[in-house]
């Protein structure tokens, strides 16, 4: 049977400032068939699939929807073409119910009785759970992508795009997800998924492409390829990761967490009892499905998450023990604990994205000096000596630091972060977003700093790099603590089973 | 007692009747996520356009005038007048992305010293030698009610003896009320003010949304203006008269909680409370106690402000992109 | 709906950072522009040539010595009253209820002036007033603050009632004081001790005025630049996570900065109704509180700048009060001038902030500058 092209991209570029996010993009979607798009993150997936939605308008190039050349201009024009994108970062109205939600932007009479009828309908069809009436503000993050979905069912897609729809989901979540693409395949839809994991790629996807940097690197038939030769075309060559992993020198407890447990302001429990220990000289990686409370982890730690119950002591070099729950960042720096904090959010939270390098350097160190002003030396030297130590590529000490690139920002914040002489470093996904050279500066970083018997906290997603760089990993699933493992001897798959479920392999 | 209410509530009403236009007014921009701090300037722009209209088509007819035109001109001049200030501001907020409070700051010092300004000459122009110009004919048809009123003792005094000005503004708050939660533009109108960027994805046009709302809202704060002068004023225009009602419309959106339909009532209520002083006897020793009654509906206002926001209720929030501008391409 | 499915012309993308030279010229184009137009509708109204126009505006601004200290002293009051709004700004809580704090201010120290005059010696009236008008243009400012770092109830609106509350306490004391009695007016205070005016600087009641202004400036420059304080400021308005991450405790500097906010704001209460009216009345901040939002906003909360962008509001303001009085025309001609160079400053910061790209026609990608 000849495949029919829903979608052809011709010559499509488009940049943000200086950054080309796509250069000169080829390629096709075809009806009848599940395409995996598959890149690192910041490879311009999400970027490509939002100029189809209408989101973004290319600089260049053309968009030929069923054969015809179509301007995109906005996301009405893509709904009339038929192109339905379920966006990473949900879409939603909070103080709209979920109808409503599902309604929005479509045209003639308003009737949410009618609507909702319609809703249940498609629900029952496929095994979605959804009440109509429930307001987003009340839902859970995998009742919102449900309505996300429903959505774009209920205007009849028949181009559906997914960006990285399974971060947030349960694996029988997935599971049902995957069964729905399926029989909408079947349907003769076009459906594209955004995706960076292997194995959803190989389970779900007829077809797969590969985004780097921006350009198209090829596609192939999923049946045909391996993951070897995915990673390959993914990240250009073939690499063995080969992170460096000194044993740890005379590790002592640091850190000591018991039976934590956090909830988060909307009263859902974040965590659950969680208890570890962090030693000095070794680094503990978190690993779990995004979103499972590592953030309120770390966040607990450096005193800024409330905490229902529980205990975090750190424990001096003389043994003696400090409570840290119930103060905030300023008092247990001000005890003497210094605890470096590279958050997920860098410019968000670990950095002020319209300040220079020198100011985003006197973050940490503002109320040093005189009672009234500010030192502003000490943090130029900083600044000075983080740039040029770490080979921050930048205009001058005086940029603002939004205008730097990823990986730039990150040696910022870590260079700040570990300028300090800290005893205890935690990170969050530190190298998300970065190139390879970047991430293995940062790495290097992380180790040096075990080296100097840091006790080093690392939140990672991707389980080759944390398998390489942990001496013991964590794995949360769902707030709770589902097992510590040694990182020397532990395999991915058993890793990935306790990401998923509760109470796996419990060998400490 | 029941002679009291029949006078008072009748002058609560129309003391409440042109804050109620500048509010519904306002809940309409607000609710497409602008927040026009202009709207004092442009109910006094609102009022001079129909002054003016009025004035110049007085003094071609020379006292004959025509019922409809009298009201059909300086309606018409009104809206246009309010409508080309609500371009204004949306053509610097939404196309230019300026700052909402300081766009609509800047025209209120435009759009009151333009009512003044035009007054003044106005007054200037019709060499009279009081600091006013008086349209009582115009007024007349506006403040016209229906001839039966008068017969029905207090319930004609309550609820009939109004201009059509003062049962459209009614009119106007219910049909808002209703195209803003029953319609598919009012869902949408909402979803633009709460989050652009869905609303965008969803296909809805936001910027012609913010601008439909915007001037909309500005035509209707407009009549606003256009009620106080022809109807309230009795077709007296002197300068500074209108006085702060336009802030105190848009303290009436607050106090609403964004409803139009609660607005009417609470436009009454404010109304009232805004001449209360008058009723309350103080005595001539103590004349000041009317200043501090007539602080009460700002008083009124802060105080549910920050109930609401302390009881932090969503559906009770100010829309959450208020005062934001929208880039689709932000980055 | 019609279904016209043309290319756009143009599509907006953002700037680099643009030169401070090329962003300055901007803004001097946009003001240009925008007193050519004025100079243009001002011939219309008034018949006279573009030339005796700006003449004009120069002669009401400049004209005489007197004329030159009045401007100056009116640069002055605005520009404190901008400073004082300008560090809430920074932190992006919007402070519009200067003109309330101002007032407020006002009355505290008429009420020091009007009850302690035959009670006190005039050197502890004085320290009475500056005390208290500081103090309760503070307070003037704490209760938003309050309101905002407890519930995040919102500013803009809050703090725009609070000008009203204060507009009618000045009513209400206006006439428990009033001079005489039923006039609605306070009329000049202690017109013949003259307690309670505040000292004349080399003889000249002008200068007591450009001094705070001066110290003023100074003061919030290095505040908002140099000092722990300004810095923390800066990192709440730019990002609440930020700051608690590095444990600024949040609703803390917003209160601090509030109080500070509305205690200059109390300040030029003191200056206008001791140094400058010797009177209150409701209408003594004269709008200034909201022109003052335009000035700080316009400086891009730039002490300095501040300076430049009060002088233009002065001067604008001076200069069409003059041609309105020599042509008989009404004195809000200045509000309509001053509105549409507001206009035109709001509008060029567009074009300082992104560019217009071409579609289609140029495939090079624009650099910034």
């Amino acid at each position: 049977m000849e495949r029919i092209a829903a979608v052809t991209l011709k010559d499509i570029t488009k940049t943000f400032g200086k950054v080309i996010a796509n250069d000169n993009v080829n390629m096709s979607i075809y009806k009848g068939e599940i395409l995996a798009i598959l890149g690192e993150n910041g490879s311009g997936k999400t970027t490509l699939m939002n100029m189809l939605s209408g989101i973004y308008y290319p600089d260049n190039g053309q968009i030929f929807i069923n054969g015809k050349e179509e301007l995109i201009a906005s996301p009405k024009d893509a709904l009339k073409l038929g192109i339905g994108m379920v966006h990473q970062h949900f879409k939603l109205i909070d103080v709209f119910s979920a109808t409503e939600n599902i309604i929005l932007g479509l045209e003639g009479k308003l009737n949410v009785k009618e609507a909702s009828a319609r809703i249940k309908e498609i629900c029952d069809k496929y095994g979605f759970d959804v009440d109509p009436d429930k307001k987003i503000y009340d839902m859970t993050v995998s009742e919102k992508q449900t309505v996300e979905i429903v959505k774009v069912l209920y205007r009849g897609a028949d181009i559906l795009i997914l960006d990285e729809p399974t971060a947030v989901l349960t694996p029988q979540e997935t599971e049902k997800l995957f069964a729905v693409l399926r029989n909408m395949r079947e349907d003769g839809k076009a459906i594209v998924i955004i995706t960076h994991k292997m194995h959803e790629v190989q389970s779900l996807s007829d077809r797969v492409a590969v985004l780097r940097k921006g350009q198209y690197v090829g596609d192939m038939a999923t049946k045909e390829t391996t993951v070897q030769e995915m990673t390959d075309m993914m990240v250009g060559r073939s690499v063995a990761l080969n992170i460096e992993r000194p044993d740890p020198v005379n590790p002592k407890p640091r850190i000591v967490v018991d039976k934590l447990t956090v909830r988060s302001e909307d009263g859902i429990i974040k965590l659950k009892d969680v208890s570890f220990t962090a030693n000095s000289g070794e680094i503990l990686g978190i690993a779990g499905i995004s979103g499972c409370g590592q953030k309120e982890l770390l966040e607990a730690i450096c005193g800024l998450q409330p905490v229902e119950n529980g205990s975090i002591e750190y424990i001096n070099d003389d043994e003696s023990r400090e409570q840290l729950i119930g103060r905030d960042p300023r008092q247990i720096s001000e005890m003497g604990v210094s605890l470096s904090f590279v958050p997920e959010d860098r410019l968000g939270m670990g950095l002020v994205g319209n300040m220079d390098i020198t100011n985003n350097m006197m973050l940490r160190s503002f109320r040093n000096g005189s009672r009234f002003f500010t030192d502003r030396k000490t943090p130029r030297g900083l600044a000075e000596k983080v740039v040029d130590k770490l080979e921050v590529s930048t205009p001058s000490i005086e940029t603002p630091v939004r205008r730097l690139s990823g990986g730039n920002v990150q040696k910022v914040l870590v260079g700040r972060e570990i300028s300090s002489a800290p005893t205890v470093l935690l990170t969050a996904y530190a190298v998300r977003g970065l190139d390879i050279n970047s991430s293995y500066t940062i790495y290097d970083l992380i180790n040096q700093q075990k080296k100097q018997g840091v006790a080093v906290v690392f939140v990672g997603e991707d389980l080759d790099v944390l398998l390489e760089i942990s001496d013991r990993i964590l794995v949360l699933c769902a707030g709770e603590v589902s097992g510590i493992v040694d990182g020397r001897i532990a395999d991915k798959n058993e890793i990935g089973m306790m990401m998923t479920k509760i109470g796996g392999a419990d060998n400490e | 007692m029941l002679s009291f209410l029949t006078a008072f509530i009748p002058r609560a009403i129309v003391q409440g009747i042109p804050l109620l236009y500048g509010s519904t007014g306002e809940i309409v921009t607000q609710k497409s996520g602008n927040l026009n701090l202009g709207i004092p300037g442009v109910m006094y722009v609102g009022a001079i356009s129909g002054v003016i209209g009025s004035f110049f088509y007085e003094r071609s007819v020379g006292g004959n005038v025509n019922g409809f035109l009298a009201i059909f001109i300086p309606m018409l001049c009104c809206l246009i007048g309010s409508l080309l200030m609500g371009l204004l501001f949306c053509f610097l907020t939404v196309t230019l992305r300026a700052n909402q409070n300081v766009t609509g700051l800047a025209m209120t010092t435009f759009g009151v010293g333009f009512g003044n300004f035009f007054g003044g000459s106005l007054i200037k122009l019709s060499g009279a030698d009081v600091p006013s110009i008086a349209l009582s004919a115009t007024s007349n048809c506006f403040s016209k009610s229906l001839p039966f009123a008068a017969s029905l003792g207090g319930f004609g005094k309550v609820f009939l003896s109004y201009g059509f000005l003062a049962y459209l503004a009614i009119v106007i708050a219910f049909v808002c009320s209703y195209v803003l939660n029953k319609t598919r533009t009012g869902l949408h109108l909402r979803a633009v003010g709460e989050n652009p960027n869905t609303a965008d994805a969803a296909g809805i046009d936001v910027i012609r949304y913010k601008y439909m709302a915007t001037c909309i809202g500005c035509m209707i704060a407009g009549l606003g203006g256009l009620y106080y002068v022809m109807d309230y004023a009795c077709g007296v225009w002197s300068n500074d008269a209108f006085g702060d009602r336009g802030w105190l419309a848009i303290a009436l959106v607050i106090f609403t909680i964004w409803r139009p339909n609660v607005g009417v009532l609470a436009s009454f209520l404010f109304g009232g409370l805004y001449i209360l002083y008058l009723y309350i006897p103080t005595g001539m020793e103590h004349m000041e106690y009317q200043e501090l009654y007539k602080m009460i509906p700002y008083v009124v206002t802060l105080v549910v402000l920050v109930i609401t926001s302390m009881r932090s209720k969503r559906e009770n929030q100010p829309p959450q992109s208020l005062g934001l501008p929208y880039f689709r391409e932000e980055r | 709906m019609n279904d016209k499915k043309r290319e756009p012309l143009f599509h907006i993308v953002k700037r680099d950072a643009l030169s401070f030279k090329t962003a300055f010229a901007i803004r001097a184009i946009a003001i240009i522009i925008a007193l050519i137009i004025c100079g243009i509708i001002t011939m219309i109204t008034t018949g006279i040539s573009p030339i005796e126009v700006y003449k004009s505006i120069i002669v009401g601004a400049f004209g005489s010595v007197r004329k030159t200290w009045v401007t100056l002293q009116n640069i002055s009051i605005l520009l404190i009253i901008s400073l004082a709004l300008t560090p809430a700004f920074k932190m992006r809580f919007w402070n519009i209820g200067g003109e309330g704090q101002v007032l407020i201010g006002g009355l505290a120290s008429a009420a020091c002036m009007i009850c302690l005059a035959d009670k006190l010696p005039n050197a502890i009236v004085i320290i009475c007033m500056i005390i208290s008008s500081i103090l309760a243009g503070a307070i003037w400012g704490l209760i938003p603050a309050l309101f905002k770092a407890k519930w995040n109830t919102n500013e803009t609106l809050s703090t725009l009632m609070m000008n009203y509350i204060a507009t009618q306490l000045v009513a209400f004391y206006t006439i428990v004081w009033e001079v005489p009695k039923g006039s609605g007016k306070i009329g000049i205070i202690n017109q013949d001790s003259n307690i309670g005016w505040l000292p004349q600087i080399f003889s000249s009641k002008y200068l007591l005025s450009i001094i705070v202004a001066i110290l003023v400036t100074a003061f919030m420059y290095v505040y908002l630049n140099y000092s722990r304080h300004g810095y923390e400021v800066t990192v709440v308005g730019e990002s609440e996570n930020t700051a608690k991450y590095v444990g600024i405790k949040v609703e803390k500097v917003i209160v601090r900065t509030m109080v500070l906010s509305g205690a200059v704001c109390g300040l030029v209460g003191l200056l206008l109704v001791g140094g400058i009216n010797h009177t209150i009345t409701t209408t003594i901040a004269g709008g200034q509180g909201f022109t003052a939002v335009l000035v700080s906003w316009m400086a891009k909360f730039n002490p300095i700048t501040m300076v430049l962008s009060s002088f233009l509001i002065v001067f604008m303001n001076r200069g069409a009060s003059e041609i309105s009085t020599n042509f008989g025309l009404n004195q809000s001609y200045s509000d309509i001038l001053t509105g549409i160079i507001l206009f035109f400053i709001i509008g060029c910061e567009f074009f300082i902030r992104y560019t217009l790209m071409k579609n289609h026609n140029n495939k090079t990608v624009k650099e910034g500058k």
